[in-house]
């Protein structure tokens, strides 16, 4: 089951500059180790990390497998008005898990 | 990556050996001058968590509930909480709301139980309401489930003092964890008190040795990129004195649990908490 913690402020004044910090539980298994019996254990990683505010992209990262398990990711973005911002991880395995959190401008 | 340490001493090092003659006249000056704080447990007011020995970075990471990674367990628990076997009550179906019925659980475990006559755990107390309750498999040692659920009910003590071996019934096993921490073992032929009752604060190879107190279990290891519980920690040190690990739930891995349990008592729990 995967778990995502995501921390945005609640409220923040317009234009000012806010910290959004996201973490969420995954292997981030590199596809290069191998089990007791020497099969390769296949990659599985999350592979694109998208913040969207309002839906408009406004932070974008590539994950590769040298990153450890449950990646910590946190960025700076322009508070510009209230709205959504939408967080979205996109895995090797599985549907992309996706979080949302509302924001107030004032 | 405990093999590191013996790694790295066994590199021959030619200044060492040159000022070998010197340090072994201070090391023999400096074990006559404390000879006295050798084998001798910390006094209550030097006890310190491990969370005191880390950077303040490591610190931040712990006292930020988002950004702990520990409580992605938490929150896995809290799920499974809720979650019934086929055919049985989930353990929110008796227990209710674990914020009032689980709150100071954690905190008085390892703890006697009647029908074995013998101390057991926080993890072995979820498996025994699993199997003979729920009439469900035991989880595994270390599953990502066992962990999420320790985790989950050690969180609802978080910031109570620890109570673990108040017990009478329960002496007798403490005294079998406090020999076991007294005995040396395994090839570097060191006992756990060597470590962590005399040179606690010095640093082997890059780390600083902690107080080994287990405060804050199931915790997350930056080094495993996981949580893990007391046990396996008690393993990989195990490991590092070259001594053969004792088997997931054997009775000595509860009784040295026990034993710091009791030897940390007093001290708030911090679950999940995050080491290097």
């Amino acid at each position: 089951v995967t778990q995502a913690l995501v921390n945005v402020p609640a409220k923040a004044k317009r234009g000012e500059a806010i910290e959004i910090k996201t973490l969420i539980s995954h292997p981030m298994e590199t596809g290069y180790r191998h089990d007791t019996n020497g099969a390769p254990i296949p990659r599985d990683i999350i592979h694109t990390f998208v913040a969207r505010y309002n839906g408009e992209e406004v932070f974008r990262a590539d994950l590769h497998p040298a990153i450890a398990a449950n990646p910590f990711i946190t960025f700076f973005t322009v508070a510009t008005e209230s709205g959504v911002i939408e967080l979205t991880w996109t895995l090797d395995h599985g549907d992309p898990v996706t979080q949302t959190a509302n924001i107030t401008v004032e | 990556m405990t093999l590191a340490p013996l790694r790295e001493w066994g590199e021959g090092n030619p200044a060492a050996v040159s000022h070998s003659a010197f340090f072994g006249a201070a090391t023999f000056l400096m074990i006559v001058c404390c000879f006295n704080l050798f084998a001798a447990e910390i006094s209550q007011n030097d006890r310190r968590s491990g969370t005191a020995f880390m950077t303040r970075e490591t610190q931040a990471m712990q006292q930020d509930d988002r950004a702990n990674p520990g409580m992605l367990a938490v929150l896995d628990g809290e799920a499974l909480w809720k979650d019934a076997p086929p055919g049985a009550k989930s353990c929110a179906g008796c227990h209710g709301d674990a914020a009032a019925s689980m709150k100071g659980v954690a905190a008085r475990y390892p703890a006697f139980d009647p029908a074995r006559g013998r101390p057991i755990d926080l993890e072995q107390r979820i498996n025994l309401c699993r199997s003979e309750r729920q009439h469900a498999p035991p989880l595994s040692w270390e599953t990502r489930e066992l962990n999420a659920l320790t985790a989950y009910v050690a969180n609802q003590s978080r910031g109570m003092p620890i109570t673990a071996g108040t017990d009478e019934r329960i002496r007798p096993f403490v005294e079998a964890g406090r020999a076991l921490f007294n005995r040396r073992q395994g090839q570097l032929d060191l006992s756990c008190a060597q470590c962590h009752d005399d040179n606690w604060g010095k640093h082997l190879a890059g780390s600083v040795v902690p107080q080994a107190h287990p405060t804050g279990y199931p915790e997350y290891r930056l080094e495993w990129q996981s949580i893990g519980s007391l046990q396996r920690r008690l393993r990989s040190c195990t490991f590092g004195v070259r001594a053969e690990p004792l088997a997931y739930g054997a009775p000595e891995q509860v009784d040295l649990e026990l034993y710091l349990m009791w030897r940390a008592r007093g001290m708030p729990l911090e679950t999940p908490a995050v080491r290097p």
